[in-house]
């Protein structure tokens, strides 16, 4: 009786749950391998230190006690983390999850009321210039955004090289507009042109290429230009850039603060503010931005637009439906890059002065980072997290150096709890009865 | 192999002296034969006889090391397809599946047929500059390839499952949207390879009675199949291919009493090959 009593627990334990022990016993396991890697890692990288002697010679120095600590904390964090994500159990997985339908249900009102919001800003009170400059800044992003949404999130097409098209599109208006006198108006589509003439060069090469072998001649393509435009002094001033770009005029008034009347407060009797032209120029990339995103929306309901997606999702057989897929490429990438282009001559009238250094691979980098935390091929997603991604930074600027530590981490964060973006889900072009929301899972990422 | 020669005239299909080689591997060897307009002709064999080979040459997944593929479409001149690209091959009106099904699986079974349709409606949206503007005869376009995915939808018995994503559909399923997507692009040959293939027996027996229908309709069918019940049942012409060569090519009945197909399929037995190397 005393025996089979004192049996009973462990039995009832082996017999119920079976997993108990040995998912400890495994988490235990893979905290502790996680840390040897974290040893591997942080041995030479942080336990081994060259410093200067009083002497003036180099000597080693060990810190094994900061190793310790540090593989201490990644064996605790594996550990919790393994642990957490076992005791939640698997979910099925083609339904999309509770939280997905929770946040598209919001996400009908959410899109028009910061449409509202966007739209009203110049004239909310308490916004001043800084505000302004910062919805600026928001919104060209969305607008790169939305322009390589359509190549990396429709088209499945991996391009790390997209503020090439960005740069195309700033120096060709700086340089027609220097060069030429033309005016803001002419040389916009100019540029969008340009930009989509380097899209469709940068498309032919790389057509056969699929999944990193693209990304990495993307990536190179992107540098190859901002190499030219550092090196070509004799036409775009090299690293000195290009300065005096003209201002955009609002039909033909200049924003100048004189009060003359052929300027746009003189002509509208209103008192001379440098307010005017920053106002001028947030609607005017607003309009731009909302163009690349009607022509997406439409594009997406038409054969392109579906084009676009079904090669995402299977190249072979789209060419076994008769698609030609060489041309299909090259549209996404030449509308994508003529975007990128009218989004680069604002930038330019923006600025008034441009060079190389605003064209880095960090703003490449920046700009697929938002289309990935977006979702790919959610325009309301990319929206967001460029508010998030461009905002948010600037939100965080108290925090000085930990600021990017913070703004990684959200990074990581997001990924971890949405691995396929804030919006991963895709909504049907078209539908014979009712359209429903398809599922992450089942959505393709594309391979090149 | 029994000749009557056929004419052109009937002919849709004309694989002549094909011959693929992939390095050192001789996959197929000079096959020539040829599928009759209004026919289902069924390419048989064991593994790795070559049959997918041959009919990746023919959806130009391949260009065959040599030989000639001839599409003959009546009131027109034989079109090459061993010389044209993948996609104007479909164009050209051969229509594929493939073994392992292809389906654009995060699109809605209605959209996968409506990519189908893609170089119909293209033209109608004035290649894709017209339809933005909202300038164009594309919603006439876009109804009507609506309608046309709405028939076949109705002929797969997939019309309540239009809406939903076709990666999320049952295998059967999935199975019947790629020959309704084939057939969307409006084919004159439609090349269907292993359609039966994980199907139970009710499945199968409902895939033979849409292939008769596929047929009855004017498509001739070329098809890739291990369920000989189905093979037997519903085809027209059988070719048999072994080790990447021709061994038999007439109607069912013969083909199943023909020695060399029974000794491809069951080995040749021991007493016969000490019989041929003595």
């Amino acid at each position: 009786m005393t025996r089979a009593e004192s049996r009973s627990p462990s039995a009832r334990r082996s017999d119920g749950e079976p997993h108990r022990p040995s998912r400890l016993l495994l988490a235990l396991k893979d905290a502790g391998l996680a840390a040897l890697v974290a040893l591997g890692l942080f041995a030479p990288v942080v336990g081994l230190r060259t410093d200067v002697a009083p002497s003036g010679g180099l000597f080693l120095r060990t810190r094994w006690e900061d190793v310790a600590i540090l593989c201490g904390i990644v064996f605790a964090l594996r550990l919790t983390l393994v642990l957490w994500t076992g005791r939640r159990g698997l979910r099925p997985s083609t339904a999309p999850g509770p939280w997905t339908l929770r946040l598209q249900q919001a996400g009908r009102l959410f899109a028009p009321a910061l449409l509202a919001v966007a739209l009203a800003l110049p004239f909310i009170p308490g916004v001043g210039r800084y505000e302004l400059d910062l919805g600026i800044l928001v919104l060209t992003y969305v607008m790169l955004g939305w322009g390589l949404n359509i190549v990396v999130g429709l088209a499945g097409l991996l391009d790390l090289g997209y503020v090439a098209f960005y740069a195309v599109g700033a120096y060709s208006y700086a340089l027609l507009a220097l060069n030429f006198g033309l005016s803001f108006w002419i040389c916009l589509p100019l540029a969008g042109i340009l930009a989509a003439f380097w899209g469709i060069l940068l498309g032919f090469p790389v057509l056969r290429l699929r999944g990193d072998y693209l990304a990495i001649v993307t990536l190179a393509f992107g540098e190859m230009i901002r190499i030219v435009l550092l090196n070509w002094v004799s036409l775009t001033g090299g690293p000195n850039g290009l300065s005096g770009i003209p201002r955009p005029s609002f039909f033909g008034l200049s924003f100048s603060m004189s009060g003359d009347p052929d300027t746009f407060a003189g002509y509208f009797g209103l008192e001379p503010s440098p307010l005017h032209r920053l106002i001028f120029l947030y609607y005017l990339i607003f309009a731009l931005a909302l163009l690349t995103n009607w022509v997406t929306l439409r594009l997406r309901r038409q054969p392109l637009g579906r084009a676009w997606e079904a090669m995402r999702e299977d190249e072979i057989a789209c060419r076994a439906l008769g698609i030609n897929i060489t041309t299909t490429k090259l549209s996404a990438f030449a509308l994508g890059a003529m975007f990128g282009g009218f989004a680069g001559a604002f930038f330019a009238t923006r600025q008034a002065f441009i060079s190389p250094e605003s064209f880095t691979f960090i703003e490449s980098a920046i700009i697929l980072a938002i289309v990935v935390l977006g979702g790919l091929g959610s325009q309301i997603g990319v929206a967001i997290a460029a508010l998030v991604m461009i905002g948010g930074f600037e939100l965080f600027r108290e925090l000085e150096e930990w600021r990017m530590l913070v703004f990684g981490g959200a990074m990581v964060l997001i990924m971890v709890l949405r691995p396929r973006g804030l919006v991963g889900t895709r909504t049907p072009s078209v539908a014979l009865r009712q359209k429903r929301l398809i599922g992450a899972n089942l959505i393709g990422e594309g391979k090149g | 192999m029994t000749g009557t020669i056929p004419s052109p005239r009937d002919m849709i299909l004309e694989v002549a002296g094909l011959t693929m080689r992939f390095g050192g591997l001789l996959a197929v060897e000079k096959v020539s034969f040829a599928a009759m307009r209004g026919d289902i002709t069924a390419l048989i064999g064991p593994n790795g006889a070559g049959k997918t080979t041959v009919f990746n040459c023919i959806t130009g997944f391949y260009r065959p090391s040599s030989g000639a593929i001839r599409l003959h479409l009546p009131g027109a001149l034989p079109v090459s397809l061993h010389r044209l690209p993948g996609h104007r091959i479909a164009r050209a009106g051969v229509a594929r599946t493939f073994q392992n099904i292809r389906l654009f699986p995060g699109m809605t079974a209605l959209e996968n047929l409506l990519v189908a349709q893609h170089n119909r409606l293209m033209a109608a949206t004035g290649w894709g500059i017209g339809a933005v503007l909202g300038l164009s005869r594309y919603p006439r376009a876009e109804r009507e390839a609506i309608e046309l995915a709405r028939c076949w939808l109705q002929a797969t018995a997939l019309l309540d499952r239009a809406d939903d994503p076709a990666g999320a559909l049952p295998y059967g399923a999935q199975r019947r949207l790629e020959i309704a997507r084939a057939m969307c692009t409006n084919p004159s040959l439609l090349c269907l390879d292993e359609p039966a293939a994980g199907l139970n027996p009710r499945e199968s027996e409902e895939l033979a009675r849409l292939l008769l229908e596929i047929r009855s309709q004017g498509t001739s069918i070329l098809l890739i199949e291990h369920d000989m019940g189905v093979v037997m049942r519903i085809s027209d012409r059988v070719v048999v291919l072994d080790h990447g060569r021709l061994i038999a090519d007439d109607i069912p009945a013969v083909v199943r009493a023909d020695p060399k197909v029974i000794a491809a399929y069951l080995g040749e037995s021991e007493e016969e090959e000490e019989g041929e190397a003595a």
